[in-house]
């Protein structure tokens, strides 16, 4: 686990994640201008640091209703306005891009940063950027595998030589600027079936799954997947972390959480989805055994502990802006969590 | 409220026939209602290709819009190979997993031979349980026969056209009210 900078003594991690959401307040019909907010994302990158957060993540999304496309950027702003939190991407499509200028980015964020930065690599879960970066569909299984593995060696190794099918090959290349020690934690961003978290296991990798909701024992079969995967590859899954992640809101009260998130999470899946998120189901989402992490503070204590037991996981990622959540409640957020979740998540989890 | 009815083949003239009646009967009963019919062999459709239904363009964005702007939708086909035609099958493969979530679908089936009566049963409703609609049971079949030069000459089967139009409006109906009464005991 310290290759991968995680101290298990300190108990799980927790982190805030944004894909820069730039959709409309639901409540009031207006949207605020993209450079607002990127603003406020670094206002809340050093919020979640002063409350004590360990990560915080920025992802790539390039459609409407978003702003971090360069994600990169903005996280190298954050790195400049933060100084103990860890940075990752959250996620990096890494099909769309150049994983040599994908590990030259992070390796000069981890500089800004002394050596806080992480990649999280995904495949994405809209196409709108392989069509605007003109990158072939059909291939996209094989595309992601082949970057993945490049980027991984470069972490790596220090001299790269490489042939592959979708990029030109390397002779004894040289990828600078180095990170801080050497090298960068990369994850596998995980979702959908367990065929993924496999993959992340026989690559050796850490994973992040996304839970977005539901019941959490339905993730189950994909942390085992990815173990025994692992395992049969000749890794120890002790050694490789899990994170998951879901869309994240904690109030006082039971009701004025889901007051407070029922018309961005409905708002955003209907911009972002074409339809909204059904009433009945959100209902059932405060329960301790459904992964969505809406609820009051106890609520939310109860649901991470329990996913602790159930998945093992060393860190939970919540994504705090889904459905363009305001500044302001944002703040309040990050004061509970700060307050209230993490002294007790930390408590019951440190070793 | 809003009724798609839906012709899904792109050749052939009974289910045309057929779908249109349902649109004539739905415009005369209730003209409070905005109807539109959607025949399939009057656009040109993109087979699906895994995204979002409206980031397709031209014919493809607008019949999937319209299918989701619905509340109920009325949907035609004819019988090809025992099945649904593969035009149909793509409306559904173009639109997401819980499309018909809170919509209503009835169905009118056109086919050769009465042979092919349950089709709607093992082919069409799977499909459409699947993607969460709230099916009205009783369907209309129409063969052959059924059919002289593009109009229906069964007695039968219009009254029972008239039965489904009622039925379909009737079901859209009483799922709003339902709908209404339970989101007024959520709190949020």
């Amino acid at each position: 686990m310290e290759k991968y900078r995680i101290d298990q003594s300190k108990g799980i991690e927790f982190g805030l994640y944004s894909l820069g959401d730039h959709i409309p307040n639901p409540l009031t019909g207006e949207r605020i201008p993209a450079q607002q907010r990127i603003q406020e994302l670094i206002e809340v990158s050093q919020l979640a640091e002063q409350a004590g957060i360990d990560v915080f993540g920025v992802g790539e999304s390039h459609q409407s209703y978003f702003t971090t496309q360069a994600h990169t950027v903005v996280l190298g702003a954050i790195a400049q306005a933060t100084s103990t939190i860890k940075l990752t991407s959250s996620a990096t499509v890494l099909s769309v891009s150049d994983p040599v200028r994908v590990y030259e980015d992070f390796a000069t964020i981890d500089l800004i940063s002394d050596g806080r930065a992480e990649i999280v690599a995904g495949r994405g879960s809209r196409v709108g950027a392989y069509h605007l970066l003109g990158v072939d569909l059909q291939d996209y299984e094989e595309i992601f595998e082949e970057k993945l593995e490049l980027l991984k060696k470069i972490n790596e190794e220090e001299l790269i030589t490489w042939e592959g099918q979708y990029r030109a090959p390397l002779h004894n290349a040289q990828i600078l600027p180095q990170p801080k020690n050497g090298s960068l934690p990369i994850w596998r961003a995980v979702g959908g079936p367990p065929a993924s978290a496999i993959k992340a296991g026989y690559m050796g990798i850490p994973m992040m799954l996304t839970t977005l909701g539901g019941p959490a024992v339905n993730f189950k079969p994909s942390v085992d997947a990815y173990r025994e995967a692992a395992e049969r590859s000749g890794f120890d899954p002790k050694e490789l972390p899990i994170a998951t992640t879901s869309l994240f809101y904690v109030a006082d009260t039971t009701k004025e959480a889901l007051q407070g998130m029922y018309p961005h999470i409905n708002g955003g899946f209907q911009a972002i989805r074409g339809g909204g998120y059904p009433k009945q189901q959100f209902a059932q989402a405060p329960d301790t055994r459904d992964a969505l992490m809406v609820g009051s503070k106890e609520q939310i204590i109860e649901k991470l502990l329990y996913q602790y037991e159930l998945f093992g996981m060393q860190r939970f990622m919540a994504q705090i802006d889904f459905g363009g959540v305001p500044f302001e409640k944002l703040m309040k957020n990050i004061e509970i969590i700060g307050n209230d979740i993490l002294p007790a998540i930390k408590k019951y989890t440190a070793k | 409220m809003k009724i798609v009815a839906l012709a899904g083949s792109i050749v052939g003239s009974k289910t045309k026939t057929a779908i249109s009646k349902v649109v004539e009967i739905l415009q005369e009963k209730y003209p409070e209602h905005e109807v539109t019919l959607l025949d399939l062999a009057e656009y040109n459709m993109q087979f699906s290709d895994g995204r979002n239904y409206f980031e397709y363009d031209r014919d493809t964005k607008y019949v999937n819009e319209t299918i989701m702007s619905a509340d109920a939708i009325v949907i035609g086909t004819p019988t090809f190979q025992a099945s649904i035609p593969a035009t149909l099958k793509n409306i559904f493969d173009l639109l997401p997993v819980n499309a018909f979530r809170d919509k209503v679908v009835s169905i009118v089936v056109t086919a050769g031979t009465s042979k092919h009566y349950l089709m709607v049963e093992q082919q069409l409703k799977p499909i459409l349980a699947y993607m969460k609609a709230h099916i009205v049971p009783t369907y209309v079949f129409i063969e052959e026969k059924d059919f002289l030069r593009k109009e229906i000459v069964n007695d039968d089967v219009l009254f029972r056209l008239e039965r489904l139009a009622e039925d379909t409006v009737m079901v859209a109906d009483a799922f709003t009210a339902i709908r209404a009464k339970k989101d007024e005991e959520y709190d949020f």
